[in-house]
């Protein structure tokens, strides 16, 4: 790492809010060329951390150095003429305008107020093709992108800025396997080039292959850094918890039983493909496959949320056609959705009202609430599940990103659902919640529930997962025990869409 | 945040417009030209009897505004329905089975507004603009463009000042809005149904998600805030002893208005009765202190137009001190 300078540095940073020190003396160096990954639980100080770089906010003490001399701006958009840019999790694109547009806002190429359109173009191409993306047409409009496409516009928006110094926030949380290492690819072309990234995730695997090294934040202060080739995940995942975590994926003994749901056919008018499927009661049912390949949609229209075109579900020994999810609710259905700020959770209501919302029969009498009764039944979920609020009745949103989601999974128990649904339930969240969730998950089907969840993370698939099913291209290809997968081969079926016993042995079990 | 400091935002929560009402009155009080008459039990009087049409229909509206819709067609729903009470008792119909064509007449609109609006999928915004002028123009239809005269009948002693049995001391209007203020309160804090209605403002994908039938709930709080309207057409008429197509024209700002001064927000998921009550209130006596003052009409416009301004600004810095 010699003959690289020094590009940002930060000495005792530290920064409260009211009485809480959130962070407290961080020191912090970037050089050129460098991938520096920050790790640590939600609310270690991550998110401070980034916003105090991009100007966001302002730090109590300390001090910060770009590229040798000081280095304090007084906004986000000081900071980014300055040469930083962030990509924020949630990508900051505007819909209706045109990738041209998305990518030179604020940085048209004018003359006496006129765009100069040749110019942008040129500019833009010349961008795409550096990040190997020469087929995103600067004309279309950015709704019609991919999720990958979309980041590739926005880290194109920066580097049209010339930023010396990427800081990426969970840039792979909405990405597919084959987006995440594209994105991998143009991160090892900025390196090349002299660019600096900062790199923040809870995928840990994925820091391991693009970082080189990396910081661990923990209630504020410096954990941990070092190389990241002298360090394993598990010792990582020590340093970021801060204590002994004896398995990552705990594993409640449970035996599936008999067949408790059968999908025939299942179509919405989102899906391309029908469906068959068989789940048992007391198991837990992986479901992978890349972004877009029909995980998402199978699950919302069993659970009746898009309009179901074709094919039945029998539960029970009941069939029926998904309609609306009053009725599924009913039938002891719950869904966890993966987007929990727009649509798993009402942020403006109360804890309380969120966890009951689906299930408020206990707490009416002739259509009047006892909200004494709904109040006490939330806070005892709260207990169980040892959601960190205020209390009850504080607004979802005030909550961490970890303890949303398991208001979100409360709601689920709340309404005794007996199949749960979940769309990406440890998407974003920090580890401790990670393993909590795994931990429900296995007492669920130690209750004999049935639990199917979608995740685009395979360790935690194969870690938790009795049986996988994996989707391609909207088609479910292939449902077998989690003994029979790898990684990798769970990786090249859902890239593929063949499995390894295509190639040469039988194609057994389709259970 | 400390518990203390919960508890104070969540009382200025509610206290918030009631401060501005107290201010108000305070103001208008202490004008040495006026203060002998304002506060008078008979100008209060007279000025809660006026309220009465705005007061009802920003009931309704309360719950519009909750689920994040809007109704822009209330004031000539409200129309339309005095127009009707007022041609059905023309129509020698007994005078209970006239109120009852208004009352019907203002459902039936709301429920249109509700139906469009979920079955098209246009937004409220549109779909009532739409319906408020063809609400007026049946209304003007129905009356041929002029007011249509109509007999004395005991509903219009709905709004008088001085009812008949004694004891009643304000007009059956005044009680009718007392009554069903708290009836709506109820059915908005403490009932499922109400539970739904805001869940339905906050995040309608969640509300969905949790099996809320949520186009079923925009339709009956439609349908519900066009009952209101047509109500406040039956006390409109009352008062007015004839149906005037014209009546009410741009006092849909005024009950939009009132809500939202009231601590509403147009985004949804806020909104409250006892809020908007308070909005109809500060809107009405600052009115009735600005024309006592002998200030010019145009001098009203300006403070109410900046009250609604201050209000939500209010509104917005509360919530930003998160």
């Amino acid at each position: 790492m010699t003959g690289k300078s020094q590009l940002l540095e930060l000495s005792s940073i530290s920064k409260r809010f009211g009485h809480n020190l959130v962070l407290n003396n961080i020191d912090f160096d970037l050089r050129e060329g460098e991938v520096e990954a920050i790790l640590g639980e939600n609310g270690a100080g991550k998110s401070t951390l980034i916003k105090i770089l991009s100007g966001a906010y302002q730090p109590d003490g300390g001090v910060m150095k770009l590229a040798g001399e000081a280095y304090c701006p007084s906004s986000p958009v000081d900071g980014l003429r300055q040469g930083l840019a962030v990509i924020y999790q949630e990508l900051n694109l505007a819909p209706h305008l045109t990738v041209e547009e998305n990518i030179m806002l604020g940085q048209e190429v004018s003359r006496f107020g006129l765009v100069n359109r040749k110019r942008n173009l040129e500019k833009i191409r010349e961008v795409l093709n550096f990040l190997h993306h020469p087929e995103i047409s600067p004309e279309v409009r950015v709704s019609q992108l991919s999720a990958g496409a979309r980041q590739v516009v926005e880290i194109a928006r920066a580097l049209v800025r010339q930023s010396r110094i990427l800081i990426m926030d969970e840039p792979t949380s909405s990405l597919s396997g084959e987006d995440t290492n594209y994105l991998f690819e143009i991160i090892k072309k900025l390196k090349s080039q002299g660019t600096a990234v900062v790199y923040v995730s809870h995928f840990l695997e994925e820091v391991r292959q693009v970082a080189d090294r990396f910081v661990v934040l923990r209630d504020g202060q410096v954990a941990g850094r070092g190389k990241i080739c002298d360090i394993s995940i598990d010792q990582l995942i020590e340093m970021i918890i801060g204590q002994r975590l004896n398995e990552l994926y705990p594993r409640i003994p449970h035996q599936p039983g008999q067949t408790i749901m059968e999908c025939a056919g299942l179509k919405s008018r989102k899906m391309t493909q029908p469906v068959f499927l068989e789940v048992r009661e007391g198991e837990i049912l992986g479901v992978a496959g890349l972004v877009g390949a029909g995980r998402t949609e199978f699950l919302r229209a069993l659970f009746g949320l898009d309009r179901v075109e074709g094919g039945l579900v029998v539960l029970k020994g009941q069939s029926f056609r998904p309609v609306h999810p009053e009725f599924s609710i009913k039938r002891g259905l719950g869904f966890l959705s993966e987007d929990r700020q727009s649509e798993g959770l009402a942020l403006r209501m109360s804890v309380t009202d969120n966890l009951t919302l689906s299930y408020l029969r206990p707490y009416s009498s002739q259509g009047l609430i006892s909200g004494r009764k709904q109040k006490q039944a939330a806070s005892s979920w709260v207990e169980k599940l040892s959601i960190r609020t205020q209390s009850p009745e504080e607004k979802v949103w005030t909550l961490s990103g970890g303890n949303q989601q398991k208001v979100a999974l409360a709601r689920l128990l709340h309404q005794q659902a007996s199949i749960f649904l979940m769309d990406e339930p440890t998407r974003g969240i920090d580890v401790k919640s990670k393993s909590q969730i795994y931990e429900i998950m296995g007492r669920l089907a130690a209750e004999k529930k049935t639990v199917i969840f979608v995740s685009s993370y395979l360790p935690e698939l194969l870690g938790v997962s009795d049986r996988l099913a994996v989707f391609h291209r909207g088609q479910l290809i292939a449902v077998r025990p989690a003994a029979d997968w790898t990684e990798t081969s769970l990786m090249k079926a859902a890239v593929t869409g063949k499995t390894d016993e295509d190639n040469g042995k039988r194609c057994e079990d389709e259970a | 945040m400390k518990p203390k400091n919960f508890i104070w935002k969540r009382l200025t929560t509610s206290l918030g417009p009631f401060i501005g009402l107290i201010l108000v009155l305070a103001i208008f009080s202490l004008m040495p030209e006026i203060s002998d008459r304002f506060l008078r039990l008979a100008n209060i009087k007279s000025v809660v009897t006026q309220s009465v049409m705005v007061a009802l229909c920003a009931l309704g509206m309360t719950f519009i505004i909750v689920t994040g819709g809007i109704d822009l067609s209330a004031a000539s729903n409200l129309a339309l329905s005095c127009v009707l009470v007022a041609f059905s008792i023309n129509l020698g119909l007994p005078p209970w089975l006239a109120a009852l064509v208004g009352l019907a007449t203002g459902g039936l609109v709301g429920f249109f507004n509700g139906f469009l609006i979920t079955r098209l999928k246009v937004v409220p915004f549109i779909v009532t603009l739409g319906m408020m002028g063809m609400a007026r123009g049946a209304a003007k239809w129905v009356a041929k463009n002029q007011k249509i005269d109509a007999p004395l009948t005991w509903l219009n002693e709905l709004m008088t000042r001085n009812p008949k049995p004694g004891w009643l001391l304000v007009s059956p209007g005044i009680w009718l809005v007392i009554i069903l203020s708290v009836l709506m309160a109820i059915l908005l804090k403490k009932t499922v149904f109400g539970r739904q209605v805001q869940a339905v403002g906050s995040n309608e994908l969640t509300a969905r998600l949790c099996g809320i039938r949520t186009d079923r709930t925009k339709v009956i709080v439609y349908t519900l805030s066009g009952l209101f309207c047509g109500l406040a057409g039956v006390m409109e008429f009352s008062r007015l002893t004839v149906g005037d197509p014209t009546v009410a024209t741009g006092l849909e700002l005024d009950i939009i208005a009132a809500v939202v001064i009231g601590g509403g927000s147009l985004s949804g998921g806020e909104g409250s009765i006892l809020g908007t009550l308070i909005g109809v209130f500060i809107m009405s006596f600052l009115r009735n202190g600005c024309t006592m003052m002998g200030w010019p009409n145009y001098f009203q416009e300006i403070i109410i137009g900046a009250i609604i301004i201050v209000a939500v600004t209010l509104d917005r810095l509360r919530h930003s001190q998160n």
